[in-house]
């Protein structure tokens, strides 16, 4: 009970199937509140479904979904839960291609969402100092008036970052933040997460196992829609079952 | 306060001057057409003042469609149905306004209804003798309408051409709905035979010029209404949700939202081009619903280039003129030309007239074109740059 409601997130015996095949099987998951956590599993492993779940895309069959302790997520849609505090990044890097890297940014930016405050918006001070902060923290200053559907690949996940930082979330997920990243790119992606992680909670999404050991925090590894084995990366990496889902059978 | 400073924004130069012209052509057409003497070589003629109001309001229907096509991304092929709604509520005014001078001369009963043998004015032609009536039901009924179907499409997370399939048989539906005799509005043949708007005869030169100068300021307040909801922070949503819809969502905003808004303010503004279309013309009916028609302005913003506030006036201005001159050469040929007008568009102008000249425009523009240049040169040398810090 006390993980429940000292936790930021606590997923206890979530179900889902989708005809008949259960993505997510019994998975139960517990985020402590400033944690930052990995999670891998091979292809399947119902990791993006998680997300999902987590973000109300999906609604879970059966099993509890709690935010910071109190808040219901199974009975939010995803507008609701994004303004509560969670921020998503897909997997495949989701940017408004036609905008400036400065305009992501200020949509993005906490605030009201209503379609009177967006007509007649008018961005404050405050607001243009979070922008310039940002654009540092992503290293995307140079590129501020630059159209968003002109960077390259590692901008574009790192101006998504962005975006979900501008929603000042409680917790971060981050959905294969590296995939197609040359090496220099990927050190320099832990290293803004690890930063992010300060003052954030995240989860994060990866295969690249180089990347996970990199940021150096506790593994979560999924099979079948449930968990595997969770602790340190070398706890999880021994870890006979891992090996076995890893390695074949 | 915040509404100058809302409508302020949107007033980019070229808009300003957009605006500026549409007010000098309401000025000086009606002039030109009521004081120059008719040997003038700037003598504009009766028909042409009709024939370019008539455009007038195809050019505010296409920037109606636009503000939902072009900026939010909802292909909405019943646009058609929305004008017409507003030419009908117009036409029932100007209906009313007969009085005992029809051809049976009934005080109440508009021809068609004498004609079979209604007793009494249906409950929902009330009200309309009123002009103040059938401007607030010029606004409402198309708004509701684009409210209720927005409403359940948009919250079902209709989308893409689902969508524009349902857009298409609502405008359909509407269509076969008039037709019917007992469905009150005069069945086939529509309304007609309008004799006076607020007290002046309809057919009178200054009459026409007037509403000349009116669909011509309606497309003016169009543009500045357009300009500056797509200026403000809400247009930068919406072609947001024109983008990447999802992300949106997961940002907090809820895009049927959005897009029910955006669908709705087009809808009045396609309206409001119906009712200022139907004493132009002289006639109102069924064929106005024809899915035809609603693709027909779907060409016309194409053509002009969509995602602009200039091109779909251009694009309705430029197509429409193309018909009257060629259905006048070679009238059988003109729906092949319109076809193949929207396949070559398609092919070579994606962007359209305006979006094709604006691209080419910045090319020849080597001043503007230099910092881009650097700036795309010096992103390797940035993220080279930036890349050792990070690992620190």
């Amino acid at each position: 009970m006390t993980d429940k409601t000292n936790s930021l997130l606590y997923l206890d015996g979530v179900s889902v199937s989708f005809d008949g095949f259960k993505a997510i099987n019994n998975l139960s998951l517990v985020l402590q509140q400033g944690e930052m956590r990995a999670i891998i599993g091979p292809n399947g492993a119902g990791k993006t479904t998680m997300m999902d779940i987590m973000t109300g895309k999906t609604r879970p069959d059966t099993g509890d979904v709690i935010f910071d302790g109190e808040i219901d997520l199974t009975s939010h849609d995803e507008a609701d839960i994004a303004t509560m505090g969670i921020g998503r990044k897909f997997q495949k890097p989701t940017v408004f291609e036609g905008h400036t890297v400065e305009d992501n940014i200020a949509l993005a930016l906490a605030g009201s969402r209503g379609i009177m405050a967006t007509l007649f918006h008018r961005r404050s001070e405050a607001g243009e100092g979070r922008i310039r902060q940002i654009l540092d923290t992503i290293r995307l200053s140079h590129l501020r008036g630059n159209t968003a559907g002109n960077l390259s690949h590692g901008q574009k996940q790192w101006l998504e970052i962005g975006m979900l930082l501008a929603q000042d979330p409680k917790l971060l997920l981050v959905d294969e933040p590296v995939a197609g990243m040359t090496d220099s790119e990927t050190e320099a992606t832990a290293s803004l997460l690890r930063d992010i992680a300060e003052d954030h909670s995240v989860i994060v999404v990866e295969h690249d196992m180089g990347f996970v050991r990199e940021l150096d925090v506790k593994v979560t590894c999924l099979h079948e829609g449930s968990v595997l084995s969770e602790g340190s990366l070398d706890h999880v990496s021994a870890d006979p079952k891992v090996i076995e889902v890893y390695l074949g059978r | 306060m915040i509404l100058t400073h809302f409508l302020k924004k949107g007033l980019t130069w070229p808009i300003t001057l957009t605006i500026l012209i549409i007010l000098a052509i309401a000025v000086a057409v009606p002039f030109s057409n009521l004081y120059l003497d008719p040997a003038h070589p700037l003598h504009v003629p009766n028909h042409l003042v009709g024939l370019f109001g008539k455009y007038l309001t195809y050019a505010l229907l296409a920037l109606a469609l636009d503000l939902v096509w072009g900026y939010c991304g909802i292909l909405s092929l019943g646009h058609g149905a929305f004008f017409a709604l507003g030419g009908y509520a117009m036409g029932m005014y100007l209906m009313r306004q007969i009085g005992s001078r029809g051809v049976y001369g009934d005080p109440v009963l508009p021809d068609f209804m004498v004609f079979l043998n209604w007793q009494e004015l249906p409950w929902f032609w009330y009200g309309f003798d009123q002009f103040w009536f059938a401007a607030l039901m010029i606004i409402l009924v198309p708004g509701g309408l684009a409210f209720i179907f927005g409403w359940f499409a948009f919250r079902s997370r209709v989308t893409g051409v689902y969508l524009s399939i349902i857009t298409q048989a609502m405008t359909y539906a509407l269509l076969l709905a008039f037709f019917r005799n007992d469905m009150g509005f005069g069945g086939n043949n529509g309304l007609t035979d309008f004799k006076d708007i607020l007290g002046y005869d309809i057919q009178a030169s200054t009459t026409r010029a007037g509403l000349f100068s009116a669909s011509a300021i309606a497309l003016a307040l169009g543009v500045l209404i357009t300009a500056a909801i797509t200026g403000s922070q809400f247009g930068k949503l919406m072609i947001a949700v024109r983008d990447a819809e999802s992300r949106t969502r997961f940002l907090g905003y809820r895009p049927e939202m959005v897009k029910l808004f955006a669908f709705v303010v087009s809808a009045i503004m396609a309206g409001i081009a119906g009712a200022l279309y139907v004493p132009q013309v002289g006639i109102i009916n069924p064929g106005e619903f024809a899915p035809a028609n609603s693709i027909e302005v779907v060409v016309w913003t194409a053509v002009g280039g969509r995602g602009t506030i200039i091109g779909p006036i251009i694009g309705a201005l430029v197509v429409n003129g193309g018909k009257s001159w060629f259905t006048g050469a070679f009238p059988e040929y003109w729906l092949f030309a319109l076809g193949g007008l929207f396949v070559l568009v398609t092919l070579l102008l994606p962007k359209g007239i305006v979006g094709t000249v604006r691209d080419g425009w910045a090319k020849l523009r080597p001043a503007k074109q230099a910092p881009i240049e650097s700036d795309t040169t010096q992103k390797p040398a940035d993220q080279a740059n930036s890349q050792p810090q990070a690992a620190e």
